[in-house]
C-alpha cells in the first residue's frame, strides 16, 4: 500500500488501488461502524478500484500512506485512551499533513480536535488536526437527524441516527459539514466539520449506508472522478434513504 | 404473607387485582401493572416483599430468560415452591409482581435488567447472582456497558452476604465480579469479542490465548474457574464431567445451563439432581418453539442484539434450510439499527434468505453488502408461502418476535 504523492495527485479510477484504514476498531467501533468501511469497499469496487482494507488495532502502529482513514465512535474512556494513543503513534496526524481523506464519527470526530471531554468530563488533549474544541452538553441527543449539507460539496441532505451528549465548537476553518433540519448535531444549529479532505460528523446510521453521496465524495477525494453506479447496484440503497427521509416529521426539529 | 406490614399488603392486593384486569382486558400477561401500581401504594415493597426468601437474581446482556428458567428447573429439585418473572419482566415493577404473586415461595430466581442490578441487589439482600455477559444491546436508551460493569462492580464490592456466580471468559465480567467477597467462575465461554478487546481495568490490548485472556499491562488476568463447559460436556467442581445435551438449542445454552448448574450447586443441588430437570425445558417464552403453518416446522429465535445473532445462526438448520430475518426498531428493540452492520451475515450465503419486519429496508443493504442473496417477504406467512419444503428457522429481534407469535396464533 505505500506509496508516494504530492497533495494534488490523482490516481486513474479505473486501475487505481485504494488503501482504507480503519483507525482502532478495538477501541472505536461502537454504532455499526464496520458499514462505514463495507460502503466505501463496496462502492469503490463497483467502479473497478482495486481496494485493500486495513483494520488498525490500538497497538499498532498507523500506516502512514493510506488514502482514506476511518474512525467510529467509541465510549468515553476508550476515547480518551485512543486520543493518548493517536498522540504517541503520530501516524494520524502526519497522514492528514499528507492530504489523506479523514472520516470520523462522535467520538472519532472530537478526538480530531483540540480537545474533548473525558469520562469524568474533564478537558482532554486532542489530535489538534481540526480546529474544533467539544465537551459535554446538558443532554443526550438520540433519534434521527436530518442535516443539509454545505452546497459547496453537492452531496444532498443527511439522513442519520445520532445518540451523544458532546457539543462541538468550531474554530476558525473549520466549516460546517450541514445545518441540522431535525436533530442536535453540533449543538449549534450545524453539524459536523470539513477542512480540507477530512470530514467529521456525529452522524451514524452507518452514516455512510444512507448517504451514499457522501460516501462517494470521499472516493473522489482520494480516487478522482468516479462513474455512477448502474441502477441495480443502488436499489436498495436509495430505498432505505428514501424511506428514512420520509421517517423522520418535518417539524420535530 | 402474614408478616408483610399493612401497607405492603394492600400494595400486593392492590396490584394484583390489577393485573388479573389487565390480563382479562388483554392488555398482557399482567405481569408488570401489578408491580407498577403496588410500588406506587408501597415504594419499599419489593424489599418487603423478598424478605425471608432466598433470592436468586440473573443478570447479563443475553440468555437472562433462558437461564432464569434453566435455574427456576434446576432447583425444582429442592421440592419448594420458586417465585419466578418467566415472562422477562425485569424491572423493579416486573420482580415485585413475580414476589407478589407467590407469597410463599421460600425461594425466588428473578432476571434483572442490567441497569437495576445495584438497586434490586441492595432491596432484595439476594443470596446468589449470576453475572452472564455483556456486550453491546439498545444503546439509544441503555447505559455504556463498561458503565454498567463499573456499578455492577461498586455493588457486588460490599454484597458480603451474597454470592457471585460469573462467567470468567467474559473479561468486563471478570473485572464486575472481581471486587465481590465470594465468586464461583464458570467457564462459559464468549463468542462476541467486539466489546472486551481492551483490558476493563487499564484499558490496555487484551491478549486472547487457549489459556483465555489476559492484559501484559496491569496483569489482570482470567480467574480460573471451577464449572467449565467443553463442547457437549460440563466438569463440575470435583473434576467429574457430564453429558450437557440438552433441549434447548445451540451453545449458548449450554453455557446458559452450565451458569444454571452453577447456581444450583450453591444450593446443594448436584448436576446428577440438575440435568435432567435442565433438558426437559423445552423453549422459554416462546423461544425455540416449533409451530406448524401450513405444512411447514417453523422455528423461532430471538436475537436481539449483534452478540445474539451470531448465537442465533450457531443454532440454525443446515443449508438448504431457509431463514427468515425480521427486524424492527421500536422502543423496546432500540430505535436505531446500526448494529446490524455490527453482526457478520456471510454465514448465511448458501440457504435462502427472506428478510421481513418494519426495517427489512435497512437488512436488504445489510445482506447486500455482505453479498448474501435474499428476497423480500411482507410477513411470516408470506415468508412460509415462498420457501418449498418441510422447514424455516426464522431470527427476530423483540417486537418483530412478538408479532411473529402474535400472527402463528399464540401457539408459539
Amino acid at each position: 500500500m505505500p506509496r508516494s504523492r504530492g497533495a494534488h495527485a490523482r490516481k486513474p479510477s479505473s486501475l487505481g488501488s485504494l488503501g482504507l484504514v480503519w483507525v482502532y476498531p478495538d477501541l472505536l467501533s461502537t454504532y455499526g461502524d464496520r458499514g462505514n468501511l463495507l460502503v466505501l469497499e463496496r462502492r469503490a469496487r463497483l467502479r473497478g478500484l482495486d481496494v485493500e482494507s486495513v483494520l488498525v488495532n490500538a497497538d499498532q502502529p498507523i500506516p502512514r500512506q493510506a488514502d482514506i482513514y476511518l474512525m467510529g465512535g467509541g465510549e468515553d474512556l476508550p476515547q480518551v485512551l485512543a486520543a493518548r494513543r493517536l498522540r504517541a503513534d503520530g501516524g494520524l496526524p502526519a497522514a492528514a499533513g499528507n492530504g489523506a481523506v479523514i472520516f470520523a464519527v462522535c467520538a472519532g470526530y472530537q478526538l480530531l480536535g483540540l480537545e474533548f471531554g473525558g469520562e469524568e468530563g474533564q478537558p482532554v488533549q486532542g489530535l489538534e488536526i481540526l480546529n474544533i474544541r467539544s465537551g459535554r452538553g446538558q443532554r443526550r441527543g438520540v433519534g434521527e437527524i436530518l442535516a443539509d449539507v454545505d452546497p459547496s460539496l453537492g452531496v444532498p441532505r443527511l439522513t442519520g441516527f445520532e445518540n451523544h451528549q458532546g457539543v462541538t465548537w468550531r474554530g476558525e476553518g473549520a466549516a460546517p459539514l450541514a445545518r441540522v433540519a431535525v436533530g442536535v448535531g453540533n449543538g449549534d444549529g450545524t453539524e459536523g466539520v470539513f477542512v480540507g479532505r477530512m470530514v467529521g460528523t456525529y452522524l451514524h446510521g452507518p452514516v455512510l449506508v444512507r448517504n451514499p453521496g457522501l460516501a462517494d465524495l470521499l472516493l473522489t477525494w482520494a480516487a478522482g472522478p468516479l462513474p455512477p453506479l448502474q441502477a441495480a447496484d443502488e436499489e436498495w440503497t436509495l430505498r432505505l434513504r428514501e424511506q428514512r427521509l420520509a421517517a423522520v416529521p418535518a417539524g420535530s426539529a | 404473607m402474614g408478616k408483610l406490614p399493612l401497607r405492603a399488603r394492600l400494595a400486593t392486593t392492590i396490584g394484583g387485582a390489577a393485573g388479573k384486569m389487565s390480563r382479562l382486558a388483554g392488555r398482557g400477561d399482567g405481569s408488570v401493572i401489578g408491580g407498577v401500581i403496588g410500588l406506587r401504594v408501597e415504594p419499599d415493597l419489593l424489599a418487603l416483599l423478598a424478605v425471608g426468601r432466598r433470592v436468586v437474581l440473573v443478570t447479563g446482556t443475553n440468555g437472562k430468560t433462558t437461564t432464569t428458567r434453566l435455574i427456576t428447573a434446576a432447583l425444582g429439585a429442592l421440592g419448594q415452591q420458586v417465585a419466578t418473572n418467566a415472562f422477562g419482566a425485569n424491572m423493579e415493577a416486573g420482580l415485585a409482581a413475580a414476589l407478589g404473586q407467590a407469597p410463599d415461595a421460600p425461594m425466588a430466581v428473578l432476571e434483572v435488567d442490567e441497569k437495576y442490578l445495584p438497586t434490586v441487589l441492595g432491596a432484595t439482600r439476594a443470596r446468589v447472582v449470576a453475572l452472564l455477559n455483556l456486550s453491546r444491546d439498545q444503546m439509544d436508551r441503555a447505559a455504556e456497558i463498561w458503565l454498567v460493569a463499573r456499578r455492577w462492580r461498586e455493588a457486588l464490592a460490599s454484597a458480603t452476604d451474597c454470592r457471585v456466580v460469573a462467567n470468567t471468559d467474559d473479561p468486563l465480567i471478570a473485572w464486575a465480579a472481581g471486587a465481590a467477597p465470594h465468586v464461583t467462575w464458570v467457564a462459559a465461554g464468549q463468542r462476541w469479542h467486539e466489546d472486551s478487546w481492551c483490558c476493563p481495568q487499564c484499558g490496555s490490548h487484551l491478549t486472547r490465548d487457549e489459556l483465555g485472556w489476559h492484559c501484559g499491562e496491569c496483569g489482570f488476568t482470567r480467574p480460573p474457574p471451577s464449572w467449565v463447559l467443553d463442547g457437549s460436556s460440563v466438569t463440575d467442581p470435583t473434576g467429574r464431567a457430564h453429558d450437557l445435551s440438552l433441549s434447548l438449542p445451540g451453545r449458548a445454552n449450554r453455557a446458559n445451563a452450565v451458569v444454571a448448574l452453577a447456581v444450583a450447586g450453591e444450593f446443594g443441588v448436584g448436576p446428577e439432581q440438575a440435568l435432567p430437570r435442565l433438558r426437559k425445558v423445552t423453549s422459554v417464552a416462546g423461544r425455540y418453539t416449533q409451530v406448524e403453518r401450513r405444512g411447514r416446522q417453523v422455528r423461532l429465535l430471538l436475537a436481539k442484539n449483534p452478540a445474539g445473532w451470531l448465537e442465533a445462526f450457531d443454532v440454525l438448520d443446515d443449508p438448504p434450510v431457509p431463514v427468515l430475518l425480521s427486524v424492527n426498531a421500536r422502543e423496546p428493540d432500540g430505535r436505531d439499527t446500526s448494529w446490524l452492520w455490527d453482526v457478520d451475515y456471510r454465514v448465511l450465503r448458501g440457504r435462502p434468505v427472506l428478510v421481513t419486519g418494519e426495517r427489512r429496508l435497512d437488512l436488504a443493504v445489510r445482506l447486500e453488502a455482505d453479498r448474501v442473496p435474499f428476497k423480500l417477504a411482507e410477513d411470516v406467512d408470506d415468508a412460509v408461502n415462498r420457501v418449498d419444503g418441510g422447514r424455516l428457522d426464522v431470527i427476530a429481534n423483540y417486537t418483530a418476535f412478538q408479532q411473529i407469535r402474535v400472527s402463528l396464533g399464540r401457539a408459539a
